[in-house]
């Protein structure tokens, strides 16, 4: 068994988790059954499809054993309640497993998208929706999922238990959406697929390998939402955003795990395909008209990442890019970034007045970016002594200890000049 | 048999935050040495777990009050004997803890020279033995 043929086998299941929940929801109704089912024949095809070859159909492969799985649970359960009305325990299961062929392909995309929402429901908790999604859609393990968030398994199955039953007792029907409802909820999809990639994206002391694998799963996922819904600009504006964010991966950070700020970067160390891929998407999507957050976002990644060099970034075009998300958000986070656009445009001190103002209005207290920020901005006007102490007070309130490591060192860096 | 240690270490004597005004290179030793030595604990098994706290500044004191809501409390930065952050191993015998802790404890400070910080090793509790279950 090949290392390739390995992940090739991990690819096809990933890829056909969500038709085939989908299409045995269609048919059996019960969301926590159907994907115990799935789960099951996964599984299964996990431990035999390395030793007997792929199947030539391998998604009638897995909707065939998940049916035959679900078929005996509901067996048995009618059997042990003598519910004998239940017609499925009636049917011969040769009966039961003959597949529709009319418009599989259609309704198999469908079905994805209607999952897809399901997992997303505003009703659930963000980490329940996140866990859920990974599973469902995804066809992750619950070990696995466990793995990436560094929680014990058995929190997990925990989780994603309490987000079946959720979705169970709501009575969210399996059907697909109305364009209202697709309208309504798109914005609760596109978040909960935002966190899990930031989730793989940020740096931070776990495994790193298991958080990367979550970045690149969110991508996927993003990938087949973009295929169902290629008209929406949000959709696109997402993918994009997260191939441009995702594409200096390797650059961000150094031997020891410490960040690497984007201005020093080792732009060689860029993934070119995927700048071109994001670019591209972004491109097309902007000429579309009705502008939204990942859309402005995204292109604020294109024209940093279209720089050959940090000098040569287009800041003029970034401000104004930031002009526009502060238009469409109330972030303070956003103006943050504003200012730090606007002082590399028109000066260190003219961004610090943004900055003084923004700390004026309190909404930023509880954040070390604000020092952080203030800290640079200080630096490239020459204030140093300043600039220490508010890499080091930024240093204090940070939670994350990569970033924690850096900040002391730019502190230190600067308190060791100045000696 | 493996029994499980906690080692705690408390920050150093002159404060939690004085490693804020350490030089530059002090600093990235420090970050090196504290990164090696969870890297080469995994690779003998012996780690299971390693986090380092925020600052001491972001810690709150919690008690519930009479309605059994919690009151949150300060902190009190005059406090040197702040926990800093925590590593659980699983080890053959208390000596081999006693070492990993002594070895943490020289992690580098300021100048290249060993911190030499307090480090609290207790053990962890068990199970109870297969007969009173």
């Amino acid at each position: 068994m090949t290392e390739s043929s390995h992940s090739r086998i991990e690819h096809l299941l990933r890829e056909h988790a969500p038709r085939v929940l989908g299409a045995i929801l269609r048919k059996f109704r019960d969301f926590g059954a159907s994907e115990d089912a799935v789960q099951e024949a996964l599984l299964a095809a996990a431990l035999q499809w390395p030793r007997d070859g792929v199947p030539e159909d391998p998604r009638a492969w897995l909707i065939q054993v998940a049916s035959r799985r679900i078929t005996d649970h509901v067996r048995a359960e009618a059997a042990r309640r003598h519910r004998e009305e239940l017609v499925v325990s009636l049917v011969p299961p040769e009966l039961q497993l003959v597949l529709p062929r009319d418009g599989d392909e259609l309704a198999g995309r469908d079905d994805a998208l209607v999952l897809l929402f399901m997992c997303c429901h505003p009703a659930l908790t963000t980490a329940s929706a996140i866990a859920l999604t990974l599973r469902a859609v995804g066809g992750l393990t619950t070990a696995e999922i466990a793995k990436a968030f560094l929680v014990p398994e058995s929190t997990m199955a925990q989780r994603i238990s309490r987000a079946k039953q959720s979705i169970q007792g709501s009575g969210v029907p399996f059907q697909k959406p109305t364009p209202e409802e697709t309208a309504q909820r798109l914005g609760a999809v596109l978040h909960v697929l935002y966190l899990i990639f930031s989730e793989g994206y940020t740096a931070s002391s776990g495994p790193e390998l298991h958080r990367t694998d979550l970045s690149g799963e969110a991508i996927r996922l993003m990938r087949m939402l973009h295929a169902l819904l290629p008209e929406d600009g949000e959709v696109a504006g997402l993918l994009a955003l997260m191939l441009l964010t995702d594409a200096r991966r390797a650059a961000r950070t150094g031997p020891e795990g410490e960040l690497v700020p984007l201005d020093v970067q080792d732009r060689r160390l860029w993934n070119a395909g995927m700048i071109e891929e994001g670019v591209a998407l972004i491109s097309a999507t902007l000429s579309k008209g009705s502008l939204g957050m990942y859309q402005v976002q995204a292109a604020i990644a294109a024209v940093h990442d279209e720089a050959a060099r940090a000098e040569d970034t287009d800041w003029p075009q970034i401000l104004a890019l930031y002009g526009v998300l502060m238009e469409l958000s109330d972030n303070p986070v956003v103006a943050l970034n504003h200012a730090i656009a606007t002082a590399m445009v028109h000066g260190p001190e003219v961004g610090l007045a943004l900055v003084k103002a923004l700390d004026a209005e309190g909404r930023l207290e509880e954040s070390h970016r604000l020092d952080a920020v203030r800290a640079h901005l200080l630096e490239r006007a020459g204030r140093h002594a300043e600039a220490v102490a508010h890499y080091r007070q930024a240093a204090e309130r940070t939670t994350s200890l990569p970033e924690r490591n850096y900040l002391l060192t730019q502190a230190a860096r600067l308190n060791d000049a100045k000696a | 048999m493996k029994m499980k240690y906690m080692l705690m270490m408390n920050s150093p004597r002159e404060g939690a935050g004085s490693i804020l005004h350490w030089p530059k290179e002090d600093i990235q030793a420090h970050i090196r040495f504290m990164v090696g030595f969870a890297k080469k604990l995994s690779g003998t098994g012996e780690l299971l777990v390693a986090e380092g706290l925020a600052f001491p500044d972001q810690a709150k004191r919690v008690r519930a009050g009479a309605d059994g809501k919690p009151i949150t409390d300060g902190v009190f930065p005059e406090s040197k004997e702040f926990l800093a952050g925590y590593w659980i191993v699983e080890v053959d015998s208390p000596e081999r803890a006693y070492d990993i802790a002594a070895e943490a404890s020289a992690a580098p400070g300021r100048g290249g020279v060993p911190l030499n910080m307090a480090i609290e090793v207790r053990q962890v509790m068990s199970g109870p033995p297969p007969d009173m279950m």
